[in-house]
């Protein structure tokens, strides 16, 4: 019986001062996820590939909707569309009870066809067009009004209509953080969203029924989520009294973090990340404090994406290649790139190798396999001593890389979502060439 | 392969250079293979000694013997 082998290497030490805060040291391998080995899911669905944890998705959303269902009566999530539109993916969360947030044509049509009743889609985003307008009003939609110029469109799609469509109007407003969110909505500070108000409501076209606010993306301050519910119930309040209107629901939006690390981040966001129930312990606090009746509480709506769907995703790959750049670093060629895990341009993704190997380890460049500067995944991890054919598993990436993915220079491979009983199911085929070449034509003087 | 004859080696696979005061930390193959170097033993002795020990193929060791040279060098411990 022979040794295992690892590549023989030499690490430079160098002296500094130590650092006592971080996760624990060394590399532990996954060898499984949610208990099938990583080797099957390579063999029977080929690599790169994407997994979904159903068990973690369910999870996630149950604690989010724990931690803000203790705190305040009424809440409802709305899946964000956006995040990860796989239709299984949707269906999981509209299992659970989360409606839709779409801000698009196409979403509308998707949470549609999974099934979710068009008062429970609420339709935001800065471009709507008129078609999208009208469909959201045939299956009436919440239209979440982003500008004058959509609040006019929407009077005039809304003209001769048998029943009045329901808005929300989009606001935004500083909520102590920077930087402030100033491109999506009317603003509050300056008097623009009172006005927005009061002429959507004078019309007498349209039905208001709710308000909301997008504070930011990532936001690492829950109180900030704290002072925009004081001003949304604050204008509640005014519109009921000045307006004479009952506002239904106040939506805060989303932008809860996950915990994949910033690039540039000084310590891991395992350690950084408030937890959700700190953000609905300001949320719930500021709404409860606002001085409604009990039985006069606004509906709190959350449209949650990352928080939901990150930690459910993970990118299996393979090595491809080693070699040494001109300084003497170490590079290692991987078969999926930025292509696939759009997110690492903000983030350094947590990486694990899938065997044991020893506790050596080498800085490392890990890089795509474009043909691409920019297809550069970390730019420093220790790893193991991976040799082409290991396989590794980026953890936490169920957020926007399945929908920001792009089909540059490869095709899209595998997504199985693993079931509650560990059964993979194929929830989006591995992109064929056939499939890409299919809405191309090709003149007739080119043929032949 | 030939270290320079100042460096110092430890079993243990620490390496030291006292002409500029750097020092490595080796793994254990890499250990071996520069104790052996600095036994005299030479490059085709020490990879066949190899190739009978462990598992590997004959290819995978000649190209990572060719990046642990191109190490060395780096780290200017070579001759």
């Amino acid at each position: 019986m022979k040794l295992p082998y690892e590549r023989p290497t030499l690490r430079k030490l160098t002296a500094g001062a130590l650092n006592k805060f971080g996760p624990r040291a060394g590399v532990r391998p996954v060898t499984a996820l949610d208990g099938v080995a990583v080797g099957e899911l390579v063999a029977r669905f080929g690599s790169p590939l994407f997994v979904l944890s159903e068990r973690q998705l369910r999870r996630s959303y149950q604690a989010a909707v724990r931690a803000f269902g203790t705190r305040y009566p009424r809440v409802q999530l709305a899946w964000s569309y956006k995040t990860n539109y796989l239709n299984a993916v949707c269906r999981v969360f509209h299992q659970e009870g989360a409606w839709a947030e779409v801000v698009s044509g196409m979403e509308l049509e998707k949470a549609l066809l999974n099934g979710v009743p068009g008062p429970h889609i609420l339709f935001n985003g800065p471009g709507k067009r008129r078609a999208d307008l009208e469909r959201a009003c045939a299956v009436d939609a919440v239209v979440h009004l982003d500008n004058a110029d959509e609040l006019h469109l929407l009077l005039d799609v809304a003209a001769g209509r048998p029943r009045r469509p329901r808005v929300a109007l989009r606001v935004n407003l500083n909520a102590g953080i920077v930087p402030q969110w100033d491109r999506f909505g009317f603003n509050l500070e300056n008097g623009e969203a009172w006005q927005a108000l009061s002429r959507l409501v004078a019309s007498g076209q349209l039905e208001l029924v709710g308000l909301h606010c997008h504070i930011g993306t990532y936001i690492l301050q829950p109180a900030a989520y704290g002072a925009a519910a004081t001003k949304l119930a604050a204008l509640a309040q005014r519109c009921a009294r000045e307006l004479h209107t009952v506002v239904q629901y106040l939506d805060l939006g989303g932008g809860f973090p996950s915990t994949n690390t910033l690039k540039g981040a000084y310590l891991p966001a395992t350690d950084t990340v408030p937890p959700l129930d700190d953000y609905a312990e300001a949320v719930a606090g500021a709404l409860l404090g606002a001085g409604f009746k009990t039985d006069d509480l606004p509906l709190l709506v959350l449209e949650a994406g990352r928080a939901l769907v990150d930690e459910a995703g993970s990118l299996i790959g393979t090595v491809l290649a080693n070699k040494r750049l001109a300084d003497g670093r170490r590079a290692t060629i991987l078969d999926f790139g930025v292509n696939l895990l759009f997110t690492s341009f903000w983030y350094d993704h947590h990486i694990s190798p899938t065997r044991e190997f020893s506790a050596d380890t080498e800085p490392t460049v890990l890089y795509g396999p474009l043909c691409m500067n920019i297809d550069m995944l970390r730019e420093s991890i220790a790893l193991p001593l991976l040799a082409p054919g290991d396989t590794v598993v980026v953890h936490k990436v169920g957020a926007y890389n399945m929908s920001q993915w792009q089909q540059f220079i490869n095709l899209r491979p595998y997504v199985v979502l693993i079931d509650q009983a560990g059964q993979p199911h194929v929830i989006r085929a591995a992109e064929t060439l056939e499939y890409l070449q299919q809405l191309e034509q090709v003149p007739a003087h080119l043929l032949g | 392969m030939k270290l320079k004859k100042n460096i110092a080696t430890s079993e243990a696979g620490f390496i030291f250079n006292p002409a500029t005061g750097d020092s490595f930390a080796a793994n254990p193959l890499a250990a071996d293979i520069l104790a052996r170097a600095k036994a005299g033993q030479d490059a085709a002795a020490i990879k066949a000694d190899i190739l009978e020990r462990y598992d590997v193929a004959p290819g995978q060791l000649e190209k990572d013997w060719d990046d642990l040279l191109a190490q060395l060098r780096e780290f200017n411990l070579l001759d």
